[in-house]
Parts: structure tokens; sequence; C-alpha cells
């Protein structure tokens, strides 16, 4: 009878893994977008890899000692022997893990600094800085260079990295577009930031994916991603067509509910500044650096009026 | 009016109506019953007011049970919501309630019961003690445990359930988003369970250190009592922190404090980092007793010692320790930095190393054993290749750049689902079906217990796997609803088709033991699993003095020394026997700790005045009280000896 459990088991696994492959669309999280994505992806192939021999091995074993030590295949009076622990079974049993381990933690603190810094490739681009803000059940786009701001959708350029502050005008949200890289949260007594970029152009998903009461499911943005041509253009034709948005404005955006998609110029930075602390992921060094972005392009903008 | 308007319900619907009303009757025949049978002596002298640690257990068992179902309604109910996408069987108002509540419900007023109940009614068996070193102490923390759940409980019809997830963040449970009594139900329910668990957590470890039988020194302990000691050293060092930090959230919440608040300097992140330094031990609590049955399952019906005694042990002991160092991996995305992350990723998956050690020792025991498959063993062997599925995708979990992805996803409800359910689940069906008859003197049927073991991992196999799928596209947990585009549908029908094989699984369970009550033989043996350790060596039932002469070990596995090498355990001549008294102030003092918990909820001052002295009163009484305790004479030990004998 047990013998049959495990197949269950195992067809039952074997039957996910296909459903996997065979699903008409790929799983967004493994059809990345963007180098960070690229880099989560491939961390979790690799692990889903080296767990998969370890399952392997666990259930091989487990077959084996089912199979062969039970009490219908053993003589009435055998008497099975009492067996203390062995050393070197026991290196092996924490040896080899520990090796594993190792080489996952490796690859882990690897990854972290990766994905905490501007994506690889993209070193010596300038990036762009959108800060993103929640408020229930919202998300709020300011672009500060551009001079202007967006509900629940966001326009980003491809091949540029993008930086995005994270905070939140109501409980912690968490700021996810799952094809061009992982989550962060978005708090209301600090800024996080967020390194993404988008290798292609494209629509994306974007959500909050940390549950923020009643409105919860429905908090979700567009991410389209084009051509820097592309956007300059849309940033263009917002500022002549958007209206300014007014503190008044922006108080009544912020009452709690949901609302469309909306286009305005100019930011709330300017009234309603983002809380003052930062993260620690923040590198103390590029804190200036960061400042010479930001007055560059007041520079740039001034330069276009 | 606007006195009474603050208990009724704010999102009232036909279901909270149906369980008012089911609630109401269930009373109603609960006491029609007693005193139609004449049994409110009975239910007081032997049940209210016993501190006998195996009666004690069995009212955890029931608690654990009847909790059980409360939880798993819950679940189904979310499932069948998002079976099919924009489903309206549920608004997001309701189903942020029910899955609050699910987790609370399942993981303390469940899991830790159940736990408890193992560890009240094995322990002192276990160790040849005749009960637990505060019996008293046992009585008032069963109480304050079942008056927490009770508390918990009736938040769905009086005032409103909690509805900011079993963690709680503020500043979401804070009262800038979530107004209702809600919250206050889960600050002040949990914190009375919560002292009943740190008092279990002092009594146990009292009683593991101090009231061994004779010979059986720290490593000549069976595998379960080592394991409930370890999770019982856990305890008493995290349960102060859910203590604060619940006191925290209640001052924040109803007196106008600013830890977690969004203004004035309160700390978001502050209530998640405290929590999961409670949190993340939590689960070690849950799972190291779970350990512990497995192993002497295992060893049981593998006919073997068990493997690896000393790494066993150890395992345990690093695991404790690494359990409070590992909290942040709870939240890699809160932006503590790479280096930050790095080490708590280090910590977490080193946990997977002890655990490894265990998973093989198991494996080991299995080696040249003569394997037998009850019903116990069946769920043991289906523990080792799920949990393994569960610990591997913790390890995957634990690796912080990737976990920016798993993060607040269905992958994670699948992890930690398929740690907890094959781990915690299993092992405390595998430990009633072995301990039933030692409990009540007839085994549970083997044939409907095997089938409910099947028919529990298909649905939890079904109902779980695919989440790990809809995870990584891009489901997030907590959803009351998504949209056909998104295209989660097939796996969420899959898994609501798991979560109902699952539930008829549990209904088997009742069944089994209603079948089993009336059919199965009461001729049984003390020892009917041909078992190792000294709980087996009493008699069945067990008399109220446990063992009529305490035990002399020699080995981790008394019994089988007696059985097989000549041991005797039982040297000497019958002794006056001194026992503890049965008391009522455990339970009218946690009856008195309901109505405190519940003015302190809806903040009616007076009564809390006037509860806060009954309480003390109560503390008082037991202070200035002469109770010595009783003796039990030789000629009733005699008696009783020979009646069960002959029986």
């Amino acid at each position: 009878m047990h013998k049959k459990g495990i197949k269950v088991a195992l067809f039952s696994v074997f039957l996910t893994i296909i459903t996997l492959l065979a699903g008409c669309e790929p799983l967004l999280v493994l059809d990345p977008k963007g180098p960070q994505a690229k880099r989560q992806a491939s961390d979790i192939l690799l692990s889903i890899g080296v767990m998969s021999v370890i399952v392997l091995v666990v259930f091989a074993l487990l077959v084996y000692m089912l199979v062969k030590y039970r009490a219908s295949k053993q003589r009435a009076d055998y008497e099975p022997p009492h067996i203390e622990g062995n050393l070197w079974v026991e290196v092996v049993m924490v040896g080899i893990p520990v090796l594993i381990v190792a080489f996952l933690s490796y690859v882990s603190v690897q990854s972290n600094y990766i994905v905490e810094a501007k994506p690889k490739g993209y070193e010596d681009k300038e990036p762009l800085v959108v800060y993103a803000s929640s408020s229930n059940w919202k998300w709020h786009f300011s672009y500060p260079e551009e001079g202007i701001e967006t509900v629940n959708y966001l326009y980003i350029p491809t091949d540029r990295p993008l930086e995005f502050k994270l905070y939140s005008y109501g409980p912690i949200t968490s700021f996810w577009i799952p094809q061009l890289g992982g989550q962060k949260y978005a708090m209301g007594d600090h800024v996080t930031t967020l390194h993404l970029a988008a290798d292609v152009p494209g629509e994306f998903m974007g959500r909050n994916a940390n549950f923020s009461g009643k409105g919860f499911a429905e908090n979700t943005f567009n991410v389209t991603a084009m051509s820097q041509e592309d956007f300059d253009d849309w940033v263009k034709e917002v500022k002549e067509t958007a209206k300014p948005i007014t503190e008044k404005k922006f108080e009544e955006l912020l009452e709690p509910g949901h609302l469309g998609q909306q286009t305005y110029t100019g930011t709330h930075l300017e009234f309603s500044p983002p809380p003052a602390g930062h993260d620690h992921s923040e590198e103390a060094s590029e804190t200036p650096e960061t400042e010479t972005h930001t007055e560059s392009h007041t520079g740039h903008e001034g330069m276009s009026h | 009016m606007d006195f009474f308007d603050r208990f009724a319900v704010p999102h009232p619907s036909l279901a909270i109506y149906a369980s008012m009303a089911a609630i109401g009757l269930t009373i109603i025949a609960v006491i029609a019953g007693l005193t139609y049978f004449k049994k409110w002596g009975y239910l007081w002298r032997e049940w209210l007011t016993t501190v006998d640690h195996k009666r004690i257990g069995i009212m955890y068992l029931l608690s654990a049970l009847l909790m059980l179902f409360r939880g798993g309604v819950d679940a189904i109910m979310m499932r069948a919501q998002l079976a099919v996408p924009e489903n309206t069987l549920l608004d997001a108002q309701h189903y942020n309630e029910i899955f609050t509540t699910h987790g609370i419900v399942m993981i303390l007023f469940m899991a830790m019961p159940f736990i408890m109940f193992f560890m009240n009614f094995v322990v002192p068996l276990q160790i040849g003690a005749r009960d637990v070193a505060f019996p008293r102490l046992n009585a008032l923390s069963f109480w304050l445990f079942f008056m927490g759940a009770m508390l918990f409980n009736i938040s769905f019809v009086v005032g409103g359930s909690p509805d900011a997830g079993w963690t709680s963040y503020f500043p979401l449970a804070g009262t800038e988003f979530s107004e209702s009594v809600g919250n206050n139900y889960y600050m002040i329910a949990i914190q009375i369970a919560g002292i009943g668990t740190l008092m279990t957590g002092i009594n146990f470890i009292t009683t593991i250190l101090k009231m061994r039988a004779p010979g059986m020194t720290l490593m000549k302990m069976p595998m379960f009592t080592w394991s409930a000691l370890i999770a019982n050293v856990i305890i008493v060092f995290a349960f102060p922190v859910l203590a604060v930090l619940l006191a925290m959230g209640t001052l924040d919440r109803q007196f106008g404090t600013n830890f977690f608040t969004m203004d004035n300097g309160g700390m978001d992140m502050l209530w998640a980092n405290i929590f999961w330094v409670w949190g993340h031990p939590e689960v070690y609590i849950l799972i190291l007793p779970a350990f512990g049955i497995y192993s002497e399952v295992i060893s049981t019906f593998a006919r073997r010692n068990l493997y690896g005694y000393k790494s066993m042990v150890g395992s345990m002991v690093i695991i404790s320790l690494l359990s409070f160092l590992v909290w942040a991996h709870h939240f890699f995305t809160m932006g503590q930095g790479a280096f930050t992350n790095s080490i708590f990723s280090i910590t977490t998956m080193a946990i997977a190393v002890p655990t490894g050690v265990k998973i093989f020792n198991w494996l080991l025991t299995l080696r040249k054993g003569k394997i037998v498959f009850t019903t116990p063993m069946l769920y043991s062997m289906l523990f080792i290749p799920l949990f393994t599925l569960g610990g591997v995708t913790g390890v995957m979990l634990a690796m912080s750049a990737a976990d920016y992805q798993y993060h607040n996803t269905m992958f994670l409800v699948a992890h930690f689902h398929n740690v907890i359910i094959p781990g915690v689940v299993y092992a405390m069906l595998a430990g009633l079906h072995y301990y039933w008859p030692k409990m009540f003197g007839f085994m549970l049927n083997e044939k409907i217990g095997k089938w409910t073991a099947w028919l529990l991992s298909i649905g939890f196999i079904l109902a779980f796997m695919p989440m790990y799928v809809s995870g990584l596209d891009g489901q997030a947990r907590r959803m009351y609803t998504y949209s056909e585009a998104a295209g989660f549908g097939l796996m969420n029908m899959i898994s609501f088709v798991g979560a109902a094989i699952m539930a008829i699984g549990f209904v088997l369970i009742v069944y089994n033991i209603y079948y089993s009550t009336r059919y199965e033989s009461r001729d049984i043996s003390n020892d009917p699993w041909d078992a190792r350790t000294l709980e087996w060596s009493t008699h069945t039932p067990v008399p109220e003095y446990n063992f009529a002469i305490l035990p002399d070990v020699r080995s981790n596995e008394a019994l089988w020394d007696a059985k097989k090498n000549g041991h005797v355990l039982f040297k000497g001549e019958y002794q006056k026997i001194h026992m503890p008294n049965n008391s009522g102030i455990p339970f009218i003092m946690s009856c008195i700790f309901f109505v405190w918990g519940f003015s302190f909820v809806f903040s009616l001052w007076i009564p809390v005045i006037l509860t806060t002295i009954g309480i003390f009163v109560c503390m008082a009484l037991r202070s200035f009280e002469q109770d010595h305790g009783r003796y039990i004479s030789v000629k009733e030990i005699e008696e009783t000896e020979t009646n069960l004998r002959g029986a």
C-alpha cells in the first residue's frame, strides 16, 4: 500500500511540473524582462535544481528502506539490532548539507549585493528616479526630474536604470513588478530604494503585494516600458495636456478608495515631501551622488523650458 | 442604545447570524444535557477542578479538535472564495477576517493545545512521574488558554473579528486603519492564552528537570521528553516577548501611545520585528515536539532503537538557538540592506543542517528494522517525503534576493503549510492514534485511520502544490479575489478540490472516533503497540497516581529493556502516595479573566477594575490556603492494582 503512495506523491509532483512547463504562458517570475528579475529567476531555477537532487535522494532512501525492511519481508523471528550512531555516517550527514548550504549562501550573498545596486550592465547610465508612494489603495508615481505625476500607472524607458523611492501614506505596502524584479516595502516613516531596469519594451503587471486592508486585492498598477524617445514624447505630451497637481487635489487623492489612472503635471513632493529617513541599503557614498543627479536634472529641465 | 451598539457585528452576514444561532443552540443543548443527566457535579468534580495532568491533557485535546474544525471551516471558505475568478461568495472584509482568524486559531488555539495535550499526557508518564511539578498551576494554564480561545472565538459574533492578518502588522492593525474592536480581541485574547502558555513552559521545565524516575539521567530521557524540554525552554524565552508586544499593541490601540503609529515618532516595522522575534521561535515550539512524536513512532514501528540519539538531541538544541537568530527572514524586503539580509539568509539556511540530520536519522532508524505499517507509522512515513518538500522550499525562501520574488505570494503560503501540515498536523494525528489506547482503553480503527492518512495526503498535495505555481505566477497572498485575466483560476480550482478532500479526511477522523468508540475491542493490553518507553509500562486506563511504584531506569528505552533484557522496572513494596487536591480556583480565576478580557476589549473600565480585584483575590486565597494534598493509602493502591490487573 505504501509504495503505491509514494508513487502517487511522485506522480503528483511530476504532474505539477508538467503543468508548469506546458502552461500556455510562462510564469511571471520565471519570465524576466529586466536584469534584476533575471538574476532572481536564475537563483530560483538554480535552487530548484539543487533542491530536487536532495528531494530525490531522500525519496530514494525512504523507498529503499521501506521496501527492504518491511516486516512482511523479514523472517518472523528476526530481531532488529541495536545500533547507536556512527561518527562517520554523522560527519557525512552534516558535511554534505553544510557544503550545499555554503554554496547557496555564497550565491545568495552575491545576489543580495547585485539586487541592491544599480542593475548590472547599466552602471554608466544615468538612472531615472521615480518616487512611488502608496495610499489606501492606490499608487502615486512622481517623476521629479520630468515634473509629472501619475496615479496607478507607470511609464518607464527601457535600457535605463530605474531607481524607485518607496514610501507610504498608509499601512505598509510592497511595491512589486514581478517581471522586472522582486518587491520592496513602502512604509510611512522612511524611504526605501528599489533598483530595477527593463531590457525590452512591454506591458507588465505591478501591484502592492503586502496586505493593506479592504481594497488590497485591487491595489494594482500597469507598467509600460518603451524606448527613451517614446518616453520623452509621452512626458512632453503630459506636460502639454495634463492639469497641475495641487495640494488640495492630492489630499482628495489620498482619501481611501480606488481611482482609475490619472495624470498630472508637477509632483506632490513639493508640498508633501517624502519622510526624512532612509533605509540602510543606501550606501553612505551614494547619497551625494544622487543629489548631484537631481541637480543636473533640474538644470536639464530649466533648459527645456 | 449607544452602549449596546458597540457589541453589534460591524459587517453582519448570513453566515454570522447562522453561527450565532449555532453557538446559542449548542450552549443551550450542553446546559440542558448536563441538567437532564444530572452531570453538573461530575463535571465539576472530575473535570473543571481537576489537577490531574492526564485529564488536563484530554481537555487540551478536546479544545484542539474543536478549534481544528473552526479553523478548518475558515480554510474551506477561503479556498471556495478563490476557486473561481471574481467570486462573490465572500466580500473583502469577510475574507480578511477569515484568513486572520484561520491563522490565529490554527497556530495558537489548535496546534498549541495539541502540543500541550501531548506534553501533559505523555511527559509525566514517560519520565515515570506521578504528575507535573505544579499541578494546580497546570490547571490554571489550561483554563487561561481555554478562556483566551473562547474570548477570541466570540469576536466574530460580538463586535467583530480581527482583520489585519494573523501577524497583525501595524499600522494596519492600529486605530488609524482598524477602528473596530476586532484587533482589541487579538491583543487581549492572545495575551490571556499566552500567560497560560508561559506558565506551562515553567511547569514542564521544572517537571522534566526535577521529577524524572530514579536512574533516568538527561541522556536517558526518551526523545519526546527531550523535545518537550527544549520546546518549553523556547517558550520561556519567547513568550515574554509576545506578552510585551501585545501590551504595546493594547497601549497603542486603547491608550493612545505611539509605538507603532504613523505619526509622532511611531515605527511601522517595530511591530513586525518584535512579532517575529516571538513568531519564529513559536514555529519551533510546534515542530520540535512533533519531531519528538515522530521519533517515538518511527522507533516503535521500525522495532528498533532510534538511530543517532545524541545527534538528535544536539540538533534540537542547535535548532532552538538558531530559532532566535532568523526573525528578519520574514521581511527581507523591508530594505535593511544587502549585508543584514546576507546574515539572516545564512542563519536561516543553517537551520536546514540540523533538520537534515534528523531526517537522515529517521531514515537510518528504518534501516535493518522490521517495519510495521500502523496508522501512526503511515503518517510518519508520509511526513518524511512531504516535509522534505516543505523544508527545501524553505531553503529556497531563505535566499534573500530570490525571496523578493516569493515574499507575500502564494509560494510562501504553500511553503509554510507544507511544513506545518506534514510536520505538525501529521505528528498530532500520528500521536493521536498512537496514544488513544493509553487514554481511552481502545484503539482507533486502523482501516479508517489509514484511509484518512491517504486522503489527507492526496488532498494536501492537490491543495498546496498548485500554490507554488500560482505564487511564481504572481498571485499575492491574502487577495480576496482576482481577475480572470490574471490566469490563476486553474491552480486555485485544483487547490479548492484538494482542500475539499482534506475536509473529508478530517470528517473521517471524527467518524473514526465515533466508530471506534462503538465497535472497537476493549480487550487490549497495556502495551498494544509493543512500544519501548515508560508510558506503556503502566496500566490502561492509567491510574490516578500513574505508577504504583516508581520505575527504575537504565536506558532511554526502559520498557524495551524490561521486555527484552530482563531489566526489572518496578522494585520494592507499595508505599502511600502523596497526591495534590483538586481545586476550583484555577477555573474560577480563568472565568474572571474571561470577563476581564471581554470588558477590556470594549474598554468597559469599571468591570475591568472589579475583575482585576477578583483576580488578585483568587491569588491571595491560594497564597493563604493551607492545602498539603492528600495520601493514597497502601490498601487503596493494592485494590486499584488488583482491579486493573484483573481487567
